[in-house]
């Protein structure tokens, strides 16, 4: 089942800086615990037509963390960062980096931030903030391609059914 | 080849006073004089942003009589958004996991 809980992605031209905003249906310590604990989060984080792989999940504040998310040709993306701070259940703040890029050093700091809303629902907002427009710029585009390439995995799914039937 | 292209626009926009050249002219085409007058830089800065503008398709100069004008290219602009959905549609697809995730979580706090 779906939610009609759209996302919202607020990226100003020539601006550092992007904002993802989504509510939920759940209470705010439940959706804090999906963003924070390694079993649930393997559950939800990796994209669609990717497994995840969690080499190593310390939320805490001096904790580091690195993810995997792997497509079905076995290519693994991997990222990783430290965690600066856990505030149960209203704050995390860490930094991220995308170990696929061409050269090291190209660190985002993450802010996410968990609001209560009537009737047990949650907004989530995250703050990312890139050292240049540049990056955040090309962290969108690499967005897109994942977007693409999914696409593209479900068109070839789609074309492997029509050949069978 | 394509992706460099539409990078351009990025850098394109990424410049305040290319923004505000682009606002000016968004629906209403000006001459360079009448661009430059708005604002505080010289002549030749304008000149440069403009050309920055038009190498990366984001205005056009037409030509009526002596006269040089700029007139803004929005369907480029399009692309930036265009982007910007792909990468809310890749994050929408890891919410909708969650919201499942997160009913299912609900329905076993129920049950004793």
């Amino acid at each position: 089942m779906t939610s009609n809980n759209q996302t919202e992605i607020i990226a100003e031209p020539g601006k550092q800086e992007l904002f993802i905003k989504r509510e939920f249906e759940a209470p705010r310590e439940l959706v804090f615990r999906a963003f924070t604990e390694a079993d649930m989060l393997v559950k939800w984080l990796g994209p669609c037509n990717m497994t995840m792989r969690i080499d190593k999940h310390e939320s805490w504040a001096g904790g580091s963390y690195r993810y995997v998310h792997i497509d079905p040709q076995d290519n693994e993306y991997g990222f990783h960062g430290v965690s600066h701070e856990m505030l149960v259940p209203e704050r995390l703040i860490r930094t991220f980096e995308f170990e696929g890029l061409p050269e090291s050093g190209h660190v985002v700091l993450e802010t996410a931030r968990f609001e209560v809303l009537p009737n047990e629902r949650t907004k989530v907002t995250i703050q990312s903030v890139f050292q240049s427009v540049a990056d955040r710029d090309g962290m969108v585009q690499a967005g897109m391609e994942y977007g693409v390439r999914e696409s593209h995995q479900m068109l070839d799914e789609f074309l492997a059914k029509q050949l069978v039937n | 080849m394509a992706l460099q292209s539409r990078r351009d626009v990025f850098q394109a926009i990424a410049d305040p006073t290319r923004r505000e050249i682009i606002n000016l002219i968004a629906f209403n085409p000006l001459n360079l004089n009448a661009i430059a007058e708005n604002f505080d830089v010289s002549r030749p800065a304008i000149s440069q942003h403009i050309k920055i503008l038009t190498e990366c398709g984001l205005i056009v100069i037409k030509k009526q009589g002596r006269e040089r004008y700029c007139e803004a290219k929005l369907q480029q602009l399009g692309e930036v958004s265009n982007w910007i959905e792909q990468y809310r549609k890749f994050w929408e697809g890891r919410f909708n996991a969650l919201d499942d995730f997160l009913e299912e979580l609900k329905t076993k706090n129920k049950k004793p």
